[in-house]
């Protein structure tokens, strides 16, 4: 059962983004390394975070170091949204694809990706080793719902950090305070909601999560100049 | 052991006429570039080969260029002023230098993946109970201060080892003796293919508890190890030859991870990258003087050595022996011979293609060869361009063409002189214009000229960085690592770009992957399994 469990959940946390990355970055170079750029600059902020958790002495709350965490990944975040507005004109030469800076969504998006997909990964990867066997949660204690709600919280991490980095970039681009207090507000907000994951309220973080993370989402499709309308022709094909 | 080199070919640079035209609209990445570009010809080992090209070219700067700006840069919008060419050439070095920083990232994330798939399923690797000749202490002492020790004396004497040897090879490179180095070469790589193959495919078939008898594992033997040694060595599909070079790369880190006590590994890549940052950049460093001798003598380094991400079989090497030994005598500035090609840019000089001259254009008939073929514009540098604009019904660039194949050698004569004033400019120009044309060809071949080779070394050395990294349980450590090595190698690369010289690709790598491993695993590591114990995410 550990097998199959593993596998379920590792579709369940890497498979959107997986496909994302195949069916929208793996064809450009550039986009590769700006995703792998990104994931570094994550890195950055979750070592500061690590550094400063490590050095406060205030280990017992947890939340602490989840608030200072965020605050510094959205500082990253504005970091790489100056290095990249800062290089966008050597991008334009470099990208193949002139579609990367004509369209300033698409750099935001890819380093949202980036950024996603390697705190999904560093948040799940050794859960992950862990279900593949030979043990299991829940048969002496626990819940056995602990894997899938990691997965599922995970997913919508990475997808949270996509559309959140899409709406930064935007709002900063267009001095939009309000879009750049909504990013950092819900971040914290999701951050610190998933400290109820503590006492099993699966139910309740997952439904918040998972309701923030489409009107993110929603917020995000009409800062990239989606409408109603575009969508309904999105979904009818047309 | 760890030179990377851009082959060539990106494309160098602006011509001095152009820098107005280019004025502001550049962007950073382009203006970071300019001024170590003007230095290009000094540092360039190969510069007296790159110059000779360009020199019958720029006798004529106009005529070709016309045409063919007019619809690159409608190609191209907003490159920032579309008549700023040199700029357009910039951006297509640039443009293969992101394709090929790909082809790099490829290689190098199968072979740590090989690596540390191997290491989490085979506990045979992970564990140190032989040691190696060369690192008498084996750390067993539970005293740091003794492992330090003992971590460094074994670093020392492995270095060594590495030092000798490598001054070796260029002693027997320097004095030709290519048979010996070949045997050397072949024997080791017979030895990884065969010997520590089969002791890999053992301990992977002990650890999925497999059996197979000793027939089936000599059939499989025999034909794995043959055909390595054959696409190694002699000739084989691009990628066959490439997969075969992952695998030995990745055998030899295994090798490493195994039989290093924990700590001299560590030790011993902190030295090696020091060790690569010297052999690569000193003026008298051996990997440096190993990688001038082979483009002075228009050859490739030996494939058992380098893995190359294009390989060109079509070769045109029209040097001939007393023109080479003009170029191995002289310095590469002053040699101004005009038959010298660019045939060291490729990555494959293989003797059996500079027979096969069935390709072999030389500058003094450069129309006889009606050819569209992307190999031959690779290998030939300029006049072959130009000549390509021919056959795209330019009347004006074949008039061109006439005119400049019959004033050759007066036009040579008056270059020499030109080419000593305006080095940098020639060697630009020369470029712009062969990348302003190479687009138009639409092939795939055409690219073949801007191979990127990294040492094997290398790859060992990041294998051996994650794997070890990995031997320790934590995912994460080896996602930190595996991230902030390919960061590395990217911002290698992108000096690569800026300086175009062989640049050691170890020291920026290892050195941000010893960082993240060590503060991941030290820092980072408790705080995430604090989070993931608690499920909660940031």
């Amino acid at each position: 059962m550990t097998l199959p469990e593993f596998f379920g959940c590792t579709f369940i946390a890497f498979g959107p983004p997986f496909a994302l990355f195949v069916f929208t970055i793996a064809n450009d170079p550039v986009r590769i390394i700006i995703l792998i750029a990104a994931a570094f600059f994550w890195l950055l902020s979750l070592l500061i975070s690590s550094l400063w958790y490590a050095l406060i002495p205030l280990k017992e709350f947890l939340a602490f170091g989840v608030v200072f965490s965020v605050c510094f990944q959205e500082g990253f975040r504005y970091i790489i949204y100056r290095i990249l507005r800062s290089t966008e004109q050597g991008l334009h030469a470099v990208a193949e694809d002139t579609r990367v800076t004509d369209n300033k969504h698409i750099l935001a998006y890819v380093s949202g990706l980036g950024f996603g997909i390697i705190s999904g990964m560093f948040a799940l990867v050794n859960v992950l080793a862990d279900m593949s066997g030979p043990g299991t949660m829940g048969l002496k204690g626990g819940t056995e719902l602990f894997f899938v709600t990691s997965a599922a919280q995970a997913l919508s991490i990475i997808l949270l950090h996509t559309f959140w980095s899409v709406i930064f970039f935007n709002a900063f681009d267009t001095n939009n305070y309000i879009h750049i207090g909504y990013v950092v507000g819900s971040h914290l907000f999701v951050s610190l909601i998933t400290l109820l994951n503590a006492n099993e309220l699966y139910t309740t973080t997952l439904l918040i999560n998972y309701l923030v993370t489409i009107l993110t989402g929603v917020l995000a499709f009409r800062v990239a100049g989606g409408t109603s309308r575009s969508f309904r022709k999105f979904i009818t094909c047309q | 052991m760890a030179a990377v080199n851009l082959q060539a070919s990106c494309s160098s640079g602006l011509a001095s006429e152009d820098d107005a035209n280019v004025g502001s609209q550049i962007g950073e990445a382009e203006r970071l570039e300019r001024p170590p570009r003007r230095q290009q010809p000094r540092n360039n080992y190969g510069s007296s080969n790159q110059d000779q090209p360009d020199a019958a070219i720029l006798a004529v700067p106009n005529v070709v260029m016309r045409e063919p700006s007019g619809p690159r840069s409608s190609r191209l919008p907003g490159g920032g002023g579309g008549g700023a060419s040199g700029e357009l050439e910039e951006e297509q070095g640039l443009k293969y230098g992101a394709q090929h920083v790909i082809k790099l990232f490829v290689p190098v994330s199968l072979c740590m993946l090989v690596v540390v798939a191997t290491i989490n399923s085979i506990s045979f690797y992970n564990s140190t109970d032989v040691y190696l000749l060369y690192t008498p202490f084996h750390e067993q002492s539970p005293e740091p201060s003794v492992k330090f020790w003992s971590a460094l004396a074994n670093s020392l004497i492995l270095m060594s080892v590495v030092v000798v040897m490598t001054f070796l090879l260029i002693v027997l490179y320097k004095k030709r003796c290519y048979r010996i180095i070949h045997g050397w070469l072949i024997l080791s790589s017979f030895m990884l293919l065969f010997i520590f193959t089969y002791l890999y495919l053992e301990e992977l078939l002990r650890a999925y508890n497999i059996p197979m008898d000793y027939p089936t594992a000599l059939l499989i033997m025999w034909n794995f190890g043959v055909v390595g040694m054959m696409s190694i060595h002699w000739q084989g599909p691009l990628r066959l030859q490439q997969g075969y070079l992952i695998f030995v790369a990745a055998l030899m880190a295994l090798v490493f991870i195994k039989y290093l006590p924990e700590w001299t590994a560590w030790a011993v890549l902190a030295a090696i990258s020091i060790w690569d940052l010297i052999a690569v950049l000193s003026p008298r460093g051996p990997l440096r003087i190993l990688v001038e001798t082979a483009q002075e003598r228009n050859e490739q380094i030996f494939p058992a050595l380098i893995y190359s991400s294009t390989v060109v079989y079509a070769l045109v090497n029209t040097v001939t022996p007393q023109q080479s030994q003009a170029t191995a005598s002289s310095s590469p500035s002053s040699s101004n011979s005009t038959t010298t090609t660019r045939a060291t840019q490729n990555s494959l000089a293989s003797p059996e293609a500079a027979a096969a001259s069935g390709l072999r254009t030389g500058n003094s008939h450069p129309r006889q060869n009606q050819r569209d073929d992307g190999s031959v514009l690779a290998t030939e540098g300029m006049p072959l361009v130009t000549f390509k604009s021919n056959l795209r019904g330019n009347a004006e660039a074949a008039g061109f063409t006439q005119e400049w194949s019959a004033n050759l050698s007066e036009r040579v004569a008056r270059r020499q002189i030109e080419v000593q004033s305006t080095q940098s400019g020639n060697a630009q120009r020369s470029n712009e214009y062969r990348t302003v044309t190479a687009p138009d060809q639409n092939h795939p071949d055409g690219q073949e000229e801007r191979g990127i080779k990294l040492g094997l070394g290398d790859f060992i050395f990041y294998s051996v960085l994650v794997g070890k990294a990995s031997s320790y349980g934590d995912w994460t450590t080896t996602i930190a690592c595996f991230v902030a090595i390919l960061i590395g190698l990217c911002l290698t690369l992108l000096l690569l770009a800026i300086w175009r010289k062989a640049l050691p690709a170890l020291p920026i790598s290892i050195t941000f992957g010893l960082i993240f491993c060590f503060a991941t695993s030290a820092v980072v590591k408790p705080f995430m399994e604090d989070l993931s114990a608690k499920q909660v995410f940031i």
